[in-house]
């Protein structure tokens, strides 16, 4: 039978809509489009108190349209070094970490989907069985001390240079998409596995590539931990850290508002700091959501190739 | 440990003429050098940075010493392990950190499932699409902003969500003051960010039903409830296994970042669990032994549930990760 492109199609053309039919349309319109609300309405409700009025906004006046354009928020952020220098981190730590990744990610992922290659299956279980067991905090912070790596911006892009996860991703990949031939005919050719690698392999798995490479690069954009653990100077501190000082800690701005942890609830302060909070976060995400509908098939297609069991 | 197993793997081809072993490790390197160059940046930046850190446990038997490094000190046995099933926090620690990680796995688990199946009804490819990806978008997100908007949205009073509850008579909740609501509001945030991620691998496994099946239940008279429960969930079921199979191997893991993130003084008798405790035994007040002993711990129960766990799937289903 010829493969449809939705499977629910066949019935619906057989035969009328039966009134449980109906109920059962009414019913799964209802749930997706409660669903839809749930999921984007508390991001878009965000957007639109980032530039309301934030009396209205605390009074529960701002539901579907932002009222009141207010730019105080935006100009309390734009006004405050901490968060650019955490951005400017942040894109550093990000970019050059996910540059590493991808260097030592792809190489390794090739060697280990080499069928002829025995070793493999030692080296997969050194890999794996990191995903499952660990030296855990302490010893992993002693281990950074001696290495003389608390304090110093190479923490956020050595340690987390293999995620085994991602080489798994991307050996499925080589394992699945580079067929056999390919490789016998470069070898008759003289290729080596450098020139094999370089000039085939990789030219092909740029699907791969840019995948993986999305899920490093969100991993280093949102990475928290690092920051908290294992950096004190808050000069090298990334754009999540202070994130936390600023929606979580209640830390003062700049221009003195924002500092309303302790206050009452309702006051006059809190509502400002709240309008900085929601200016904080759509500009903290902002990049991440403007990029994701270009990227989401490249999001998605990671998790079916990872889903292949190899 | 990769050079002995090379040399044990190599044993294994039984060539024709049997040469030395010496000979055929010489062969292999010629032949497979350069995959080797490429693998082995991996294989230090793992060997460092997760293996030093595992032959590092053993601090957790030892008294730190700090002028002896970490496998320097005096080797103290189990003390440590004593101290920590002795302390009167142990059964908190341990209650806590199972009460969220079996909720939020339960919770995690279904709700992804039953996404998938919803969203495998919608007729029409974009609006499957558009349903699909609205939903994950969340996902993307990071935990500090997910806090941060828990917080804003909860707020007493003016809070968006504390507002909506209001509508429904729950009046001056505060959800973010109360331990009761502590739990709840970690699981359902959760779902929140994570549940559309996690059912695109669901309804890929949906997608490659056979849509003959479909028909033939048709036939024979199914209804859309029982096409549901009798095609696509049994298609669904291998996928299930592994990720539970998985998700046993985290019982006792919790989100530190987003716990410690949520963490106050009204609700720290429910939300402090192992995770935070070990980063403020040991790297906030220095107990370095302790802390590595109790993190083991915590290893250690994880391990044996995803082996337990791994063990029974292929007893009952034939299905395992290995």
């Amino acid at each position: 039978m010829q493969r449809l492109p939705d499977k629910q199609s066949p019935f619906a053309s057989l035969r009328r809509d039966t009134p449980g039919d109906l109920v059962f349309k009414a019913l799964l319109a209802l749930c997706c489009v409660l669903v839809l609300l749930l999921t984007l309405y508390p991001i878009y409700f965000v957007v639109i108190a980032s530039v309301s009025s934030p009396d209205l906004v605390s009074t529960g006046q701002v539901w579907l349209f932002p009222r009141d354009l207010s730019w105080f928020g935006y100009e309390q952020i734009l006004a405050d070094d901490r968060i650019w220098n955490g951005y400017r981190n942040t894109l550093l730590y990000a970019v050059a970490g996910t540059a590493l990744n991808l260097l030592v990610t792809m190489p390794a992922a090739f060697t280990l989907s080499r069928r002829e290659f025995r070793p493999r299956r030692v080296l997969m279980f050194f890999f794996a069985f990191t995903m499952f067991f660990s030296g855990g905090l302490i010893p992993m912070y002693l281990l950074l001390r001696d290495l003389n790596l608390l304090d110093n911006w190479l923490v956020f892009i050595l340690p987390s240079a293999v995620n085994v996860f991602n080489l798994i991703i991307a050996r499925s990949f080589f394992e699945h998409s580079l067929p056999e031939e390919l490789h016998e005919a470069a070898s008759i050719d003289g290729a080596n596995y450098f020139q094999f690698f370089l000039k085939i392999a990789l030219p092909l798995s740029m699907p791969i590539l840019s995948v993986i490479g999305l899920y490093y690069l969100v991993q280093h954009w949102n990475d928290f931990f690092t920051g908290l653990v294992f950096v004190r100077d808050y000069s090298l501190q990334p754009l999540q850290i202070v994130l936390r000082d600023i929606l979580i800690s209640n830390q003062a701005f700049s221009g003195g508002a924002g500092g309303a942890g302790g206050a009452g609830a309702g006051s006059y302060a809190q509502q400002y700091a709240d309008q900085i909070k929601y200016g904080v976060i759509v500009v903290s995400t902002l990049p991440v959501i403007v990029l994701y509908p270009f990227l989401q098939r490249y999001f998605e297609k990671g998790v079916m190739i990872g889903a292949v069991k190899g | 440990m990769t050079s002995a197993a090379t040399a044990r793997t190599a044993g294994g081809l039984a060539p024709r003429r049997a040469p030395g072993p010496v000979h055929r490790l010489k062969r292999h390197f010629r032949r497979y050098w350069q995959l080797w160059v490429m693998v082995a940046p991996a294989v230090a930046f793992v060997a460092v940075f997760a293996y030093v850190p595992m032959y590092g446990l053993q601090l957790a038997f030892r008294e730190f010493d700090f002028a002896a490094g970490i496998t320097g000190g005096d080797w103290v046995g189990l003390k440590y392990f004593q101290q920590f099933f002795d302390s009167p926090q142990f059964w908190t620690l341990l209650r806590n950190t199972v009460v969220i990680s079996v909720s939020t796995l339960a919770a995690g688990f279904i709700a992804p499932i039953a996404l998938a199946l919803m969203v495998n009804q919608v007729l029409g490819r974009r609006r499957k699409k558009f349903l699909q990806t609205a939903t994950y978008l969340p996902h993307f997100i990071s935990i500090v902003v997910i806090v941060g908007m828990l917080q804003v949205f909860l707020s007493p009073t003016s809070g968006l969500i504390t507002r909506v509850a209001g509508l429904f008579g729950v009046d001056d909740a505060n959800f973010l003051g109360s331990a009761s609501a502590f739990v709840p509001v970690y699981v359902l945030s959760e779902v929140w960010q994570h549940a559309g991620w996690n059912s695109i691998i669901y309804l890929a496994a949906l997608s490659s039903v056979d849509p003959q099946l479909y028909e033939a239940a048709k036939i024979d008279g199914a209804g859309r409830f029982s096409i549901i429960r009798h095609v696509d969930v049994p298609a669904l079921v291998p996928t299930m296994i592994v990720l539970l199979i998985l998700n046993m191997g985290n019982v006792l893991n919790t989100g530190f970042e987003k716990i410690f993130l949520m963490q106050n003084p009204l609700n720290l008798g429910v939300s402090e669990v192992i995770a935070t405790y070990v980063y403020k035994i040991g790297i906030l007040s220095n107990q370095f032994s302790y802390a590595t002993a109790i993190g083991l711990f915590n290893t250690l129960i994880n391990f044996a549930f995803l082996v337990v766990a791994n063990q029974i799937a292929k007893r009952v289903s034939n299905t395992s990760l290995w």
